[in-house]
């Protein structure tokens, strides 16, 4: 597949920082709004599935390498149990940070969302794990299926 | 032959139909769960106990966080397994 026309991809070169931004905010507050690692994850998986169908999958791979994918996602995964472990004195899944003087060691009064970053403990950062891992995840599925694809269409 | 293929999958059909309308015959009220002492601890404690002003998020990583790394792991599998699937090979 080559890439698709002039304006397409002035558009989309447009858009992708915004939808980076939005998936980031999505992942980086999913202890205080609706959403998480998950979805913030599978929204800028998404973006760089626009950069994928704009310019073509060969010119992504120039950028970024199947490999490297893999290895976020081996990270992201390591991160998520190995912060389980941090926890492992009194059981696993522990989270230890709340109520400490630590990183994200605050806890809000009862009551309506005070929008505190700086609070919940391990959430933050396991949602930061789980959304490393469902961003690269979800790219590398969905890049080297058009890599793929591109390369059979090339072949006929 | 296909009569009694047709039999038996008239009869797993039958159970099945029997099944679902007496499950939506005897289900509870919509709003009201039979036992909700969790839900309550859960909307009580969680903010305190985690932190998180979301609960939603406060459940899915913290009071079932296994819950959250089995659904990790599926989509380590799935990415995995496209990825086997359309692997370079060499011979090309």
């Amino acid at each position: 597949m080559s890439e698709m026309s002039k304006i397409v991809r002035t558009i989309s070169n447009s858009l992708f920082p915004f939808i980076m931004i939005y998936g980031l905010y999505v992942i980086m507050h999913g202890h205080l709004t609706p959403g998480g690692g998950f979805q913030g994850g599978a929204v800028v998986a998404s973006g760089c599935a626009l950069m994928l169908v704009a310019y073509s999958s060969g010119w992504v791979f120039k950028k970024v390498k199947e490999s490297d994918l893999s290895v976020l996602e081996s990270i992201g995964a390591i991160g998520f149990i190995s912060l389980a472990f941090l926890g492992i004195g009194v059981t696993f899944f522990y989270n230890f940070l709340v109520g400490s003087n630590l990183l994200f060691g605050e806890i809000p009064p009862a009551g309506p969302n005070t929008g505190n970053l700086n609070t919940a403990g391990l959430l933050p950062l396991m949602n930061l794990s789980v959304g490393l891992k469902v961003i690269a995840g979800l790219f590398a599925i969905v890049a080297v299926m058009a890599f793929v694809a591109s390369r059979g269409m090339r072949k006929k | 032959m296909k009569n009694a293929r047709n039999l038996i999958a008239a009869t797993a059909l039958a159970i099945c139909a029997v099944f679902l309308i007496f499950s939506s015959i005897m289900m509870h009220p919509f709003g009201k769960p039979s036992d909700s002492s969790m839900d309550d601890y859960i909307i009580s404690n969680a903010q305190n106990e985690t932190g998180a002003n979301n609960a939603v998020t406060s459940v899915v990583f913290d009071y079932r966080g296994f819950d959250t790394l089995a659904e990790a792991t599926v989509l380590f599998t799935a990415v995995a397994g496209v990825i086997m699937l359309f692997r370079r090979e060499k011979h090309e």
